[in-house]
């Protein structure tokens, strides 16, 4: 914890201008549209300051400096994938599902495939795809309430929740696009100006002059510190070393100096670890030790090249699956405008990603104490005191506290749009009232999990949900635009071997990381294998069952692909009701195009 | 900020359902127009072949057929080619560890590879295809105009 004024004061800044951008937003928003895709209206150049807004989390914001202090050069491919991610999706996706005229991913797959079950699927996808992304975000936002103040951790999350859910209880989509182009620009600067001040501090001042690395690599503190775990940790030793230790160390009570040869050492909670001056850093098991590993890629041999394209593949096909990434495309007018604003993101992000890869670099020579906890997200918001304890260190690091904090908001209040939007319109009758009841049953159930669930690495609970959805909803997006042959059926078995699959894989590493470490690390990161399967599936089952392609493929596709000049997109109608008559409304949809 | 309608209440308001908060009542009015009066070519011969589309006739099917085929084409062409590039890289500094070693104005080459060479690609490729997706329905639409 840092005692920091000032952090307190901007955090509070920005959910102040969270709120009221959030109102002004929402003065005119009153009908379903509104909420749902804010009437279809948004501009190209804001609609992509609003998606890189919602898309820079606290994954990307906090996370992937971690990840680089953590794990070195090959924690890059994070905002790699990231970026190259929305290529795919601007290359295969933005322009034709927008001409699908959709509300949502669930009304995409009954618009390319006909009424079915599989409506039904796609919202359970949907549903846990949101909130597998959402508790990342809320306990990170616990996280940095807690480092940057010392309240408690469940204070940020349920803070976070509770802005989130007025906002988009006042104006669904309408409300929080302002507010997420807004964010964009905070964020941008709130991670872009410690960069250039600390990198600049880094070269030329005198914190430049402590050693932490020796000549053979191993990296040492560079002044005495003491660490307090919080949760068990497992670190490898390379190199003997003194520390005096109270707490548990291997299962044993421990109190006083201690001699650590090298191994692994399992670390309790809550164990206080003191380190002089130039001994060595024990690094959090799974991370390389010395910095000849950490500056160099590929070190961890074949499994870790397995990783690294796994990683490509979850996040490169990934992006393009997020539903909270998607329904921001329905916002654009036409399928052109959905095509400028993908490009324009992309521009965006790879100017922000720049910054959180010097901050993490930099910070491995000052905060090593971080890897012995492993909590390296934090990295980020204590840099800047750190390395400057003074006024400057204080307000850069207020400064990184609010764009943490708007980065939270903005992704979350994303989800919570896409996954109340998905709830309303397929469980609920689809009101503006349903979508108020569905914005907060979710983040309700959000906020829960986020509170009973054990904390990981933001990035790497991320990188999951980018696993199911490349090997869900990726290839029924593609099949579906791409593809005539494909049938509801194929779709259907191709979603639940994917989802089962990676879900599956999930179970069995968090069963086997409570039990001793036995699951092969093509189970923590399955992406690899699961997309080519769910591919396959959706593509053979698809030919088995050949003549339950609908019978209007032809102008489905056409609807999909023609320029939109020549006018044949549709905006499907939102079906408001019960079931039935969702049903019928469905039927006679089906029969022919409905008028926009 | 959000530039709006004008006050509300006020008399020559438009219906609800065109209000709107993104964009001014004129510049909703101007591009309505634009769409219906700013079109100097026959409306008449610009449905047939619009019809014919629409009924997937042998030439509309042929037609849209076609430009589907060259869009994705062009998508996976380029979608690929960025893949390759990345996805070579692990490979080569996986096979290759002395590259680490290559230093350029001060850094390490993998780093200058992986944490800034990315970004503009993507973003050049993404411009690349952006501009061939916009011809490929420049000349649909005029093939279908003639």
């Amino acid at each position: 914890m840092i005692d920091n004024p000032w952090s307190l004061v901007l955090v509070g800044v920005m959910a102040l201008l969270t709120f009221s951008l959030g109102y002004v937003g929402s003065r005119r928003a009153n009908t379903t549209p509104d909420f749902l895709v804010a009437r279809r209206a948004i501009p190209a150049t804001r609609n992509a300051a609003a998606i890189s807004g919602e898309y820079l989390s606290a994954a990307s914001f906090l996370g992937v400096a971690g990840l680089v202090l953590k794990d070195g050069i090959d924690a890059l491919w994070y905002p790699i994938g990231f970026t190259a991610g929305y290529l795919a999706m601007m290359l295969f996706v933005a322009a034709p599902l927008r001409r699908s005229g959709a509300y949502t991913l669930p009304d995409f797959a009954e618009a390319r495939l006909g009424p079915s079950n599989l409506r039904k699927f796609c919202t359970f996808f949907v549903i846990c795809i949101g909130v597998l992304y959402l508790v990342p975000q809320l306990q990170s936002a616990g996280l940095t309430l807690n480092t940057i103040t010392g309240l408690p951790a469940w204070l940020g999350g349920a803070v976070v929740t509770v802005i989130v859910v007025v906002n988009v209880l006042g104006g669904g989509m309408r409300a929080i696009t302002l507010v997420q182009a807004f964010q964009y620009w905070g964020k941008l600067f709130a991670i872009a100006a410690p960069t250039f001040v600390l990198f600049t501090l880094f070269l030329a001042g005198p914190g430049n002059g402590a050693q932490p690395v020796d000549s053979s690599g191993v990296l040492r503190f560079p002044e005495d510190v003491e660490v307090t775990t919080v949760d068990p940790v497992r670190v490898r030793v390379d190199v003997a070393m003194e520390l005096s230790a109270t707490g548990l160390v291997n299962g044993a009570p421990a109190d006083g100096p201690a001699y650590w040869r090298p191994g692994l050492y399992e670390v309790g909670a809550e164990t206080k670890l003191t380190f002089v001056a130039g001994s060595p850093v024990p690094v959090v098991e799974g991370s390389p030790t010395s910095n000849h590993d950490w500056l160099r890629p590929q070190t961890e041999g074949l499994s870790g090249l397995f990783e690294t394209y796994s990683l490509i593949f979850a996040t490169f096909l990934g992006t393009m699956g997020l539903p909270h990434v998607l329904v921001r495309f329905y916002t654009n007018p036409d399928g052109r405008a959905a095509r400028r604003t993908a490009l324009h993101v992309l521009y965006l992000l790879g100017l922000f990603y720049l910054f959180p890869t010097v901050l993490g670099v930099i910070s491995r020579q000052y905060l090593p104490q971080l890897l012995v906890t492993g909590k390296t997200d934090a990295a980020v918001l204590l840099l800047p005191h750190t390395m400057q304890p003074n006024l400057l260190g204080q307000v850069l690091g207020a400064i990184v506290a609010a764009g943490a904090f708007a980065a939270f908001l903005s992704t979350s209040s994303g989800l919570l749009v896409s996954v109340a939007g998905v709830v309303s319109t397929d469980i609920l009758p689809g009101k503006v009232r349903d979508f108020r009841w569905a914005t907060v049953l979710t983040g309700a159930v959000a906020i829960g999990l986020a509170l009973l669930l054990p904390r990981s690495d933001a990035s790497l609970t991320v990188a999951m949900s980018f696993a199911l959805a490349a090997s869900t909803f990726c290839p029924l997006l593609l099949l579906g635009i791409w593809w005539r042959g494909l049938t509801w059926v194929g779709a259907m078995a191709g979603l639940l071997v994917g989802g089962g699959l990676v879900i599956g894989s999930q179970v069995v590493t968090v069963v086997s990381s409570y039990t001793g470490r036995w699951a092969p690390s093509v189970l923590s990161q399955p992406a690899l294998v699961t997309v080519p399967v769910a591919f396959l599936t959706m593509v053979m089952i698809s030919k088995l069952t050949a003549r339950r392609r609908p019978d209007d493929v032809n102008q489905i596709l056409l609807r999909f692909h023609a320029p939109d000049p020549l006018g044949f997109m549709r905006d499907r109608e939102l079906q408001i009701g019960t079931s039935d008559e969702k049903a019928r409304a469905a039927d006679r949809d089906h029969d022919g195009p409905s008028p926009a | 900020m959000t530039k709006h309608s004008g006050p509300p209440g006020q008399p020559d308001q438009p219906q609800p359902a065109e209000r709107d908060a993104w964009l001014s009542v004129s510049a909703r009015k101007n591009r309505r127009r634009r769409v219906v009066l700013a079109d100097p070519r026959g409306r008449g011969r610009v449905l047939r072949t619009i019809i014919e589309l629409e009924e997937q006739t042998s030439v509309g099917e042929k037609l849209i057929r076609d430009l589907i085929r060259t869009q994705l084409r062009t998508g996976l062409a380029l979608g690929g080619g960025t893949l390759l590039l990345l996805a070579t890289l692990p490979l080569v500094f996986y096979l290759l560890p002395s590259l680490a070693e290559v230093e350029l104005v001060g850094v390490r080459l993998p780093w200058l590879l992986l944490g800034l060479l990315p970004f503009p690609l993507c973003y050049g490729v993404g411009y690349a295809y952006r501009r061939l997706a916009e011809r490929h329905e420049h000349d649909f639409v005029s093939s279908v105009d003639r």
